[in-house]
Order: structure tokens, then C-alpha cells, then sequence
């Protein structure tokens, strides 16, 4: 058997009988990119509604940015988190660098704009459609914005998937901020990364094969929404 | 019956829309107990008017709204409705509106609403999944939750199919004989004839007549507002 596909045959072994490395890696992974996910969201979504519903001096300098921010490279994020993490920086009291909380703190920053940029989209689309019927039932332009995430709530869950996919594949940021720690710090992307430079090659394909699914099965998601978004269809004929 | 102060007063209102004039110059009161039809062909700026009554459009004149006049609703010729059940459609509706009510109230209110305009069997249905007819059902209920002072509807029956059109129209008769007061906006003229105690005749943004409804059909009123009656303009008597 070649070196290669005795790497896959170890690395499936390692998935069938669950090994508990691998498992922690996993755990962590969801743990951290979930949690930066929930806070971008709470977040994101409320200013993305602001933000199609407000009228302000500056709006559209906000909202260039917001875009630009879309492409935000992780290393960036990563450095920057750094820079303020670190002893000598802003937020060095803290304590939390190299700790799962800084990792969360960077995939939020990363994630944050594209939850509020596209949000910001499906609501402002959305109070085109139905704002002024909802002003003159009487909300306010944050209260219509928020009720239209609400309407829009198949868009705002595909945008979620989207941005959780997003974070659960980056490795720039994580790497520099959570500094790839056995047991402490330790992703799937950086486990991959590490473990490859090693020529480790096993745990870097079981690890592959695990964020390849869940990057499928959040795709999977994405494309059931609009099957589930059939009703929104029939509702809009 | 109408009394002597005016529950809505405009006063030489003109809104634009960048070069267009959709408003010009309009002085309009409406009064408690009223029943007005604005008639008019299309683009004749009957929706703006409607809208500018009720405060969601931007103008140069005055609006004086009294105390008596609050609050007020509005059903749109296309209703928006939330993705969300018809129960909950009315409840948010109602806390928007009436945020005084307890949630019990509310719940009460919705339910006497569905039960108003007879749909209270579809109740947890999507509201976008009604029908034409039954979703305009659904916003007549909505506004008439909220027991407004003044209630404005644009074009309520123009996407209607007959049998829905009759629906909605024996409901705004029912609010009509309660005392309800009520402004819309339609190109159906047997419908003004039918629902309205007054008739304003609107002819490219400026009201050209403003009569009580039977001197409007009984009179020669000259001008465009003749040719509108006779069919020349736009539509005719249904």
C-alpha cells in the first residue's frame, strides 16, 4: 500500500473509532467558530438592520466601508487582534492571548461585517417592499427594520450558514491569536497546517475529511433553506 | 354623521417626487363620520393625497390633525404582510398600533378581528399563502383592530376578483354604518357611488371638484371631471 493511501486509510480509521484527538480538535473548532458566530450575529444583524433603515451624514462612507470590510484578509484580523491582545497592548490586561477567547474575539471581527453588510441588504430590500405599510401601522424605522428580519428570517439564516462556514475554514487569524496549542488552542485548520508541515499526513486528511464535511453539510443547509424558502415562493406568487 | 370641526385639515399641500408634481396646491377636511371617495384616472395623484392625509408623505403645506383623529390606519392597495401566520400577523399589528392593550386584550382583539372579517378558521395560516381576497380581508382586519379614528384605504378592491371584491366592500359598509370614518381612494365610480357620502374628483394633481356624492353623479360638474364620469378619461360606471 503507498504511503498516501495508507494516510487514508488511517485517517478514515481515526474517524470511524471517533480518536479522542481528533474529537477534542473538532469540538473546539465548532465550540469557538459557534461562539464567534452567535456574537457576530447579535451583533451584525441588529446593525445591519440600523444601517438599512437609518438616514445619517456619513451613510454612505459607512456602508463603502462595511463592503470593503467584506474581504477583511483573516491574517490582518489576526494581526490586529494580536497587536491589541498582546502584553504591551491595549487590551494586554486581559490575559487572553494563545486562550479560545481571543480565538472567538478574531473570527467574530472576521465574520461581523459580512453578517451586517448582507443583512443590511435583505432588510433594505425588504422595507422597499413593505417599510412605509409598517411605519404607518405605527413602528418606528429600527422597529420596521427589525420586524423585516424577522419576514426575511430564511435570507438571514442562509447568511448565518454562510458566515459560520466562513469562520469554521479560516486558519490566519486563529493561528496568530490562539497560537495552535495541543489541547488548548488547537482547530481543525491549524491541526491541518500543523500537522502537514510535519508530514503527519493521517490526522491532517481525518481533519481534511471533517471540515470538508462541514463545509458540505453547511452547504447542504444553505441549499435545503431555499428548498424550505419554497413556501416564501408560494407566499410571493 | 358629520359635525362642524374637522378631524383632518390640509391646507395648499403640494408634494413632489424630484420633477414630478404629484400634489398641487390641495385643501381638503375630512370629518368625523365622513365616508369620502378621491376619484380620479390614473396618475391623477389620489394615492399621494391619501398618503399626505395620513402623514406618511412629505408636503409643503399644513396638516392639522385633531385629538379626535387618532388613531389612524391604512389599507394599501397591495397589503404587506409579514412571513408569518395570520394569528401573528394581527397581534403584531395590534402591538404596534395599540401598544396600550395587555397581551391578553390583544389576543382578544386579534381574535374578534379574524372573526370580523370571517377568517378566523385560517388563523395559523401563512398569511402570504391567502388568497387576493382573503389577504385584503386580513389588512381590513389589521386596521380595523386598532379601532382607528380615521381610516384610509387605497384602492382596497383594484386586484380583487368580483366575488372578493363584494367581500371587502360589504365589510367597509359594515364600518361605514358604524360611524367609522373612512377616506379611499378608487377608480371603481359604482363603488364611490355605493360607499361614499362625498366624492373628490382629483385630475392631474390638483382636486377639481370636491361635492357631496349625489350632487357629483347629478350634476354637470364641466370640464375633465365630465369626460372622467362619462368614461372619456379612464374607466367608467361599474
Amino acid at each position: 500500500m503507498s504511503a498516501v493511501a495508507e494516510s487514508f486509510a488511517t485517517a478514515l480509521r481515526l474517524i470511524t473509532e471517533a480518536d479522542p484527538a481528533l474529537v477534542r480538535i473538532v469540538a473546539l473548532s465548532f465550540a469557538i467558530s459557534g461562539a464567534a458566530c452567535a456574537a457576530a450575529a447579535a451583533l451584525g444583524l441588529v446593525a445591519g438592520a440600523w444601517l438599512a433603515a437609518a438616514r445619517f451624514r456619513g451613510r454612505r462612507l459607512v456602508l463603502l466601508a462595511l463592503d470593503t470590510l467584506l474581504a477583511l484578509p483573516s491574517v490582518v484580523v489576526g494581526l490586529l487582534v494580536y497587536l491589541g491582545l498582546s502584553r504591551s497592548g491595549p487590551l494586554g490586561a486581559w490575559g487572553i492571548l494563545f486562550t479560545p477567547a481571543a480565538m472567538v474575539i478574531a473570527q467574530t471581527i472576521l465574520v461581523l461585517p459580512i453578517i451586517a453588510a448582507l443583512a443590511r441588504q435583505v432588510v433594505a430590500d425588504a422595507l422597499r417592499e413593505g417599510g412605509d405599510q409598517l411605519r404607518s401601522m405605527g413602528a418606528g424605522r429600527l422597529v420596521a427594520a427589525l420586524l423585516m428580519l424577522l419576514h426575511e428570517r430564511w435570507a438571514v439564516a442562509t447568511l448565518l450558514l454562510a458566515a459560520f462556514g466562513r469562520a469554521i475554514s479560516e486558519v490566519g487569524a486563529v493561528m496568530i491569536v490562539g497560537g495552535n496549542i495541543d489541547g488548548v488552542t488547537r482547530v481543525m485548520t491549524t491541526a491541518i497546517a500543523l500537522e502537514t508541515s510535519k508530514g503527519d499526513l493521517p490526522l491532517a486528511l481525518a481533519l481534511g475529511f471533517v471540515l470538508l464535511a462541514v463545509v458540505a453539510l453547511v452547504n447542504a443547509v444553505i441549499a435545503l433553506v431555499p428548498h424550505a424558502r419554497g413556501v416564501v415562493a408560494a407566499e410571493n406568487r | 354623521m358629520a359635525t362642524a370641526e374637522p378631524l383632518l385639515a390640509l391646507r395648499d399641500a403640494t408634494v413632489r417626487f424630484g420633477d414630478v408634481v404629484a400634489v398641487r396646491d390641495a385643501s381638503l377636511e375630512i370629518r368625523a363620520g365622513e365616508s369620502v371617495a378621491v376619484v380620479g384616472a390614473n396618475g391623477s395623484g389620489k394615492t399621494t393625497l391619501l398618503r399626505t392625509l395620513h402623514g406618511v408623505v412629505e408636503h409643503t403645506g399644513t396638516r392639522r390633525v385633531s385629538a379626535a383623529a387618532s388613531p389612524q390606519a391604512m389599507v394599501f392597495q397591495r397589503p404587506f404582510l409579514l412571513r408569518l401566520s395570520v394569528r401573528r400577523n394581527l397581534r403584531i399589528a395590534l402591538r404596534l398600533g395599540a401598544a396600550e392593550l395587555s397581551t391578553r386584550e390583544r389576543r382578544l382583539r386579534a381574535e374578534e378581528a379574524l372573526a370580523r372579517v370571517g377568517l378566523q378558521a385560517l388563523g395559523d395560516r401563512p398569511a402570504r399563502l391567502l388568497s387576493g381576497g382573503e389577504q385584503q380581508r386580513l389588512a381590513l382586519a389589521r386596521s380595523w383592530s386598532v379601532r382607528p379614528a380615521v381610516l384610509f384605504l387605497d384602492e382596497p378592491t383594484a386586484n380583487l376578483d368580483p366575488s372578493a371584491k363584494k367581500e371587502v366592500e360589504a365589510l367597509l359598509a359594515g364600518f361605514i354604518a358604524e360611524g367609522m370614518t373612512i377616506v379611499m381612494s378608487t377608480h371603481n365610480l359604482g363603488q364611490a357611488k355605493r360607499l361614499a357620502t362625498r366624492i373628490v374628483y382629483m385630475d392631474s394633481g390638483r382636486i377639481d371638484a370636491d361635492l357631496p356624492t349625489a350632487q357629483f353623479f347629478a350634476d354637470t360638474i364641466g370640464g375633465r371631471a365630465d369626460l372622467f364620469l362619462k368614461g372619456d378619461l379612464s374607466w367608467s360606471l361599474e
